[in-house]
């Protein structure tokens, strides 16, 4: 055992490690003690107090009708600053999943397009991928924004997708609206029996044919399973769910013609931009991703697949995408969460998203910077971390089983 | 991604901003310039022009303290901020002065530690429509769609002015002015509403704006004024007194075309003498040279001269924001 001196902090490895180690830490314990006093004098100077007790006083700001607004029935002057964070999370979660099923689709097509021996099926997917993420995505979001207000036809007006069941104008889409009644829950579980019976019967088909080489129809049995069930329960119950169509009117008062409020429901015109920028500028970089992930794949697969009789199709499907899978879904997931993270940008066009009514408008009302911009990180910190986690665990089962 | 980032710098900001309040004046001394925040192209109160020099009522009040503290109009940078962004900027030590017609309330002064030096501008919320639309009154508006910023008080009092007519509304807020107007003149919406002043300056903006109508009805009052951090009185004082000294002035018939021969004027009033400095020591009492109004008046001009250069040209008359002795409502503290 060496003697502990001053020397032993320059000669001793271990005494040196030690030495380090605790003078680092002390470095960071007092930066953030330096940076905590900091904010605590200036808040004091300026009059300011820390706290959350806000998140209960009443909202006096109205919000633009959305998914959000739906779930939390939001009333002016009644609902609270918390409403209004709920409502936030609410509207950029929305976006962010529609966003991340669209960019998917979008994305695995286009990157599959791209290595297409069709020279016309080629050169689209190139140029999408090139054209898209090359131009900021705040500019595209205006783009879309403008380019769809400008497009669309006044609010007196109507542009009929199904007639007097789907219709779009300038203030949005609108489409009939569910009107659930009492009872409508037991559809709903008829619907969730169905989709066990189908996966404890694909299982059993499966474990069947391995047995047996007996095939089972399992598609049209589960079809039949979940549409028959849930339909005849729905009928049984006696049709516990009705629809309210969308109602224009061209009489009255100019202001009150179009749409009416409160029949139907409407998808307003920012969040169709922004759902449509997201996923057409996440969708290139998800192409490139699919593409380099398929290229990974050796060529002397395909070549195998073909030698034993498989059609490009399904050697596509059963061969190549489950071994390029495992290259794509770690840079796959990095996307995901930009995605979520873009989302902020709604913002500028009006989408009252989590950025735009709670770290904005709220904000601006109760001046709690600290607290609310907290409160939002971990909204996006959460929802990060959630999506990677998913991803890591699909990443788990997907990549290569080694024995 | 980018306003995350922005908001997450001004949270830095009040964190490593080391009691950055201490004495602003010595802050705006040692770098030689004040930082003045204005909005992002008001025409009117703050509008850069192709070449990028401001101008403007609220820009003209951020030049007035930069001529009563370094005697120099010039020594004073803009900022442009959104509404958004604009308190956040202030309580950080992003600017020494937020001059971006801002509205004077309560709240404001109790919970945003911000503290209004005076009153430049006089405004009360209006709103614009389509002609075409045939609508007269406000109170016609029952189910309109209503384009506004977010981060003002419009939000607060248009949703006021519905909920006290039992009326319901669709509200659509942007973050910039400029896509409100985009946005209204595209058709989305029924109604534009923001400060009338706002309306005069945007209107302009519009593919047609004589195809648009701003209605009677003012819905609130809406003092605007310039606005300093809360715990530093000596900075407050020189804020409030620079504006002061410019109603001060028109009052008086003081203006940049005759400050000068005033100076060497043996047979000027007392009340005058004291304005521009050759009475008393008021100047040094502010902590600044007792020459400071006069800088402002040389260097700006007194209130009616940068409303007349500024606001005017909007079509805007001076209504309330006359003097109090003209049948307005301005009224400045005697400078003794």
């Amino acid at each position: 055992m060496q003697q502990l001196s001053l020397k032993s902090i320059i000669y001793d490895a271990r005494m040196r490690g030690y030495f380090y180690q605790v003078f680092i830490l002390s470095c960071l314990s007092f930066g953030f003690w330096w940076l905590i006093d900091n904010t605590v004098t200036n808040l004091a100077d300026r009059g300011k107090t820390v706290g959350f007790g806000f998140l209960s006083e009443n909202a006096g700001f109205q919000i633009s009708a959305t998914l959000g607004t739906w779930l939390f029935d939001y009333n002016v002057g009644q609902s609270s600053y918390l409403d209004v964070y709920f409502i936030g999370i609410a509207n950029t979660f929305l976006v962010a999943i529609l966003g991340i099923a669209g960019a998917t689709i979008i994305g695995f097509t286009v990157g599959i397009m791209r290595l297409s021996k069709n020279f016309i099926v080629r050169s689209f997917a190139t140029v999408y991928i090139e054209l898209l993420r090359n131009i900021p995505l705040l500019l595209q979001l205006f783009f879309w924004y403008f380019a769809v207000l400008r497009a669309l036809p006044s609010k007196r007006d109507k542009i009929e997708i199904i007639p007097d069941v789907a219709a779009m104008n300038i203030t949005g889409l609108y489409l009939p609206a569910p009107i659930i009644e009492p009872g409508f829950i037991y559809s709903v579980t008829a619907f969730v029996v169905a989709i066990i019976i189908t996966l404890v019967m694909k299982s059993w088909a499966q474990k069947r044919q391995f047995e047996t080489g007996q095939r089972f129809p399992v598609l049209w049995t589960a079809l039949g399973l979940i549409f028959g069930l849930t339909m005849l329960t729905f009928w049984i119950t006696g049709n516990p769910m009705s629809w309210s169509y969308p109602e224009f009117k061209m009489t009255g008062a100019i202001l009150r013609r179009g749409f009416q409020s409160g029949s139907g429901m409407v998808l307003v015109p920012e969040m169709l931009a922004v759902w449509l920028a997201l996923t057409l500028y996440t969708a290139a970089f998800i192409a490139e991703i699919v593409r380099a992930g398929i290229l990974a794949v050796a060529k002397g697969q395909t070549e195998a697949a073909y030698s034993i009789g498989m059609r490009p199709g399904m050697t596509l499907r059963l061969i190549i995408i489950p071994q390029a899978l495992r290259v794509i879904i770690p840079p796959l997931t990095s996307q995901y969460l930009n995605l979520t993270k873009n989302s902020s940008l709604a913002v500028a066009i009006a989408y009252p998203e989590l950025v735009s009514i709670f770290a904005g408008t709220a904000l601006n009302q109760v001046g709690k910077e600290i607290e609310m911009i907290f409160m939002m990180m971990m909204v996006y910190l959460t929802f990060s971390l959630a999506t990677a986690a998913f991803m890591n665990w699909f990443n788990a089962r997907v990549k290569l089983v080694e024995r | 991604m980018k306003k995350l980032t922005a908001a997450m710098v001004a949270v830095a900001g009040v964190a490593f901003a080391a009691s950055a309040s201490a004495a602003t004046l010595d802050d705006v001394k040692a770098k030689g310039h004040i930082q003045c925040g204005v909005s992002q192209g008001l025409p009117g109160f703050s509008n850069a022009d192709d070449s990028g020099d401001w101008t403007g009522l609220d820009v003209d009040m951020c030049r007035a303290v930069a001529a009563a503290v370094f005697g120099d109009s010039n020594a004073v940078k803009f900022t442009p901020l959104s509404a958004k962004q604009r308190f956040t900027a202030l309580a950080s030590g992003e600017v020494d002065i937020l001059s971006r017609n801002t509205t004077w309330t309560m709240t404001r002064d109790t919970q945003l530690g911000l503290n209004f030096a005076g009153v430049n501008y006089y405004d009360g919320q209006g709103m614009m429509v389509p002609t075409s639309l045939g609508v007269t009154s406000a109170t016609e508006l029952d189910g309109a769609n209503i384009c506004t910023n977010t981060g003002t008080t419009t939000e607060l009092n248009i949703t006021d002015f519905f909920r006290a007519n039992s009326m319901s509304f669709n509200l659509v807020a942007f973050e910039k002015a400029d896509e409100v107007v985009a946005a209204y003149d595209a058709g989305r919406c029924d109604v534009y509403t923001t400060d009338r002043s706002g309306l005069a300056a945007q209107r302009g903006k519009l593919t047609a704006p004589d195809a648009h109508m701003v209605l009677s009805e003012i819905i609130s009052k809406e003092p605007l004024g310039p606005v300093v951090r809360q715990g530093d009185d000596q900075w407050f004082n020189i804020v409030r007194w620079s504006l002061n000294a410019m109603i001060n002035a028109e009052e008086m018939g003081v203006s940049s075309s005759n400050v000068n021969n005033l100076k060497f004027d043996a047979n000027i009033t007392p009340a005058v003498a004291r304005l521009i400095g050759k009475e008393g020591n008021f100047g040094e009492e502010l902590g600044l040279s007792n020459d400071w109004a006069y800088n402002i008046l040389m260097q700006v001009g007194n209130y009616a001269e940068s409303y007349e250069a500024n606001v005017t040209p909007l079509g805007l008359a001076r209504g309330v924001n006359a003097l109090w002795s003209d049948g307005g409502i301005l009224y400045a503290a005697p400078i003794r």
